[in-house]
């Protein structure tokens, strides 16, 4: 690997700790409501390891890194566009309700004019 | 070696790359912004994919000869793989997500295990540092894989049972050791201070098939309850693997998308576990099923049947319901029916949210995103610490095929395994319906004294048929809506 800039030692240990930061708050602020589609998403983040197999695949120099390769780029296909088909598909299942009734935002403490008649007894 | 136009493209791509994953995963923090969100993390993939093709400009000597035959394998891999992906994640079920997501999360492992194939085999590695993230990644990768695969078979049901057996962890733990044995073994050989007994292809061929076996070891004795933070865990291990081979390749993108996958993951792995009241380790290592009995405190009061109708009769005539769903809910198929009914309830008048526990489902937030593809407003949707004061003044609470998330003893119990699990507190309700298959436990195997207390009516039946039966009754009492 022959490239213009070495990430090596501290530099690399310098953007591991700063992307793990960044991940963990911002992983942070999303609400418990869209955990799903939240791993499907970061699931279909860490795809890019579809990069790393077309750099390996595009380099091999023999049948067994062209197969190891292929594989490679098979499963990380795999991974990003499927992890976006089902993180895509969720978040538009999310939707708000056209009309925001009061009572949801204040809470059910709604004092008021259906009043509860007695309930049947079992 | 690449030129300088190719280099700057594909180093330029790369940061953007880098920034459009994170601006995306910044916008998912809410239901609204989420779905352009994950567009933008879409064309970062997309800018990535393409740019990689540069690398063509630069492949060594060695490599010249096949580059026609790796352009045409890369292209069909991608169009192979992403395209089944693709479809198969189109039409997937919501309620078979997890398994999914279990699925592509093991082909990420895959490909970060595929790539350090090629590095070892090829004999890559410039330098010891170089080897042994190399190795890491590999392992990481690899147990990522198989132990994808084994949770995938399990959510899936293929596997119907965790296999247990004595001294598995022992047996376990030897595996782990002979694998990083075999790695340290390669590195040492690979510096000249150590005679291979073997060829060094064989050493590695050794060497993910231990870390393989490991991934399906570790897995097989986990219970399908735990799954939220199987999946969880090997999100992480993806993320991680990608970002170390990240490294070797020298490439920042993969380092920084696989670090902040590696966060995310850790951060939900953390989530789950405290939200099952057990530990990271405790999930990873401990036979839950296996857990001896302890003296249960006597449960004073007796189950009191109800029929759907009563319920459902009740429920209209309260001014507040809280729903709480289970996977009990999610099996029986009973979302879309049950929304029927809470749009019944609201016509007339009644205040409905619905209390969703952390993990309620087979993986982190399932339960809301089944709840939003029944046509549920997100709105109505509440989490635990936010609802939780709100059940001491609601008129009923409904509970369906929910357990252990809604037993006291979490409060109270000191003796009970399940003391200290944040639940969900129907119990302070005026009044609480319990929609359930029979009188079994639940996944902790231990009674609800909830279904005993006073306040509390159980409606036996399949869900979606008691769900049914609800619906009926309240239409067939022919009310007006509410003005």
């Amino acid at each position: 690997m022959t490239f213009q800039i070495a990430i090596d030692g501290f530099v690399a240990l310098y953007i591991f700790m700063l992307a793990g930061f960044a991940g963990w708050v911002i992983i942070g602020r999303v609400p418990a409501i869209l955990h799903t589609p939240l791993m499907s998403g970061s699931n279909f983040v860490h795809g890019i390891v579809v990069v790393g197999g077309l750099y390996a695949l595009l380099n091999a120099s023999n049948g067994l890194e062209q197969w190891i390769g292929f594989f490679a780029v098979l499963l990380g296909a795999g991974n990003a566009a499927g992890g976006y088909a089902v993180t895509d598909r969720m978040l538009a299942m999310f939707q708000t309700s056209e009309r925001t009734p009061a009572h949801f935002k204040a809470g059910h403490a709604r004092t008021g004019h259906v009043k509860a008649r007695p309930t049947r007894q079992a | 070696m690449l030129t300088f136009v190719p280099r700057l493209v594909i180093d330029a791509a790369d940061l953007m790359v880098a920034l459009l994953f994170m601006y995306g995963l910044w916008r998912m923090s809410s239901p609204v912004t989420a779905p352009s969100g994950i567009r933008v993390a879409g064309l970062g993939m997309l800018v990535a994919v393409f740019a990689s093709f540069l690398y063509l400009f630069g492949v060594s000597a060695a490599a010249k000869p096949h580059l026609a035959i790796n352009i045409g394998l890369a292209v069909i891999a991608l169009v192979v793989g992403g395209g089944v992906a693709w479809w198969s994640g189109r039409r997937v079920a919501m309620t078979s997500m997890p398994q999914m997501v279990a699925l592509y999360n093991g082909m990420g492992g895959g490909a970060a295990g595929a790539i350090a194939a090629v590095e070892l085999f090829g004999n890559k590695a410039h330098s010891a540092t170089q080897l042994v993230v190399t190795l890491v990644g590999a392992l990481i990768g690899a147990v990522s894989l198989s132990g994808s695969l084994i949770a995938w078979s399990k959510l899936d049901g293929v596997i119907k049972q965790p296999l247990r057996a004595r001294g598995q962890k022992i047996f376990n733990a030897a595996i782990m050791v002979a694998t990083l044995a075999v790695g340290a073994y390669l590195v040492f050989a690979a510096q000249g201070a150590a005679q291979p007994w073997m060829s060094t292809p064989h050493l590695i061929e050794l060497y993910f098939g231990l870390a393989l076996l490991f991934g399906v070891l570790m897995t097989l004795p986990i219970g399908g309850a735990d799954m939220p933070v199987v999946i969880s865990i090997y999100n992480a291990f993806t993320g991680l693997a990608v970002g170390l081979e990240g490294f070797v390749l020298q490439n920042p993108a993969l380092m920084i998308a696989g670090m902040v996958v590696g966060a995310a993951g850790l951060l939900l792995t953390l989530l789950m576990a405290k939200a099952m009241n057990r530990s990271v380790s405790n999930v990873l290592f401990t036979n839950f099923g296996a857990v001896p009995r302890h003296k249960q405190g006597a449960i004073k009061g007796a189950l009191k049947p109800t029929a759907p109708g009563d319920a459902g009769i009740a429920m209209r005539y309260s001014s507040s319901v809280i729903i709480v769903p289970g996977y009990g809910l999610a099996v029986a198929q009973g979302q879309g029916k049950l929304f029927e009914f809470v749009k019944l309830l609201q016509a007339g008048g009644v205040s409905v949210k619905f209390a969703v526990h952390p993990v309620a489902g087979r993986m982190p937030g399932q339960m809301d995103v089944l709840l939003a593809e029944a046509g549920v407003p997100y709105d109505m949707i509440f989490q635990l610490e936010d609802i939780n004061n709100d059940f001491a003044s609601t008129d009923i609470a409904l509970v369906i095929g929910a357990n252990d998330v809604v037993n006291p003893a979490a409060r109270t119990d000191k003796s009970s395994p399940i003391f200290g699990m944040p639940i969900l507190n129907a119990d302070q309700a005026k009044r609480v319906f319990v929609v359930k298959r029979g009188e079994g436990k639940g996944y902790a195997g231990i009674v609800n004294a909830l279904f005993y207390a006073d306040n509390c009516n159980m409606v036996y039946g399949d869900a979606q048929a008691v769900l049914i039966g609800m619906i009926e009754a309240v239409r067939g009492l022919g009310l007006p809506a509410a003005a």
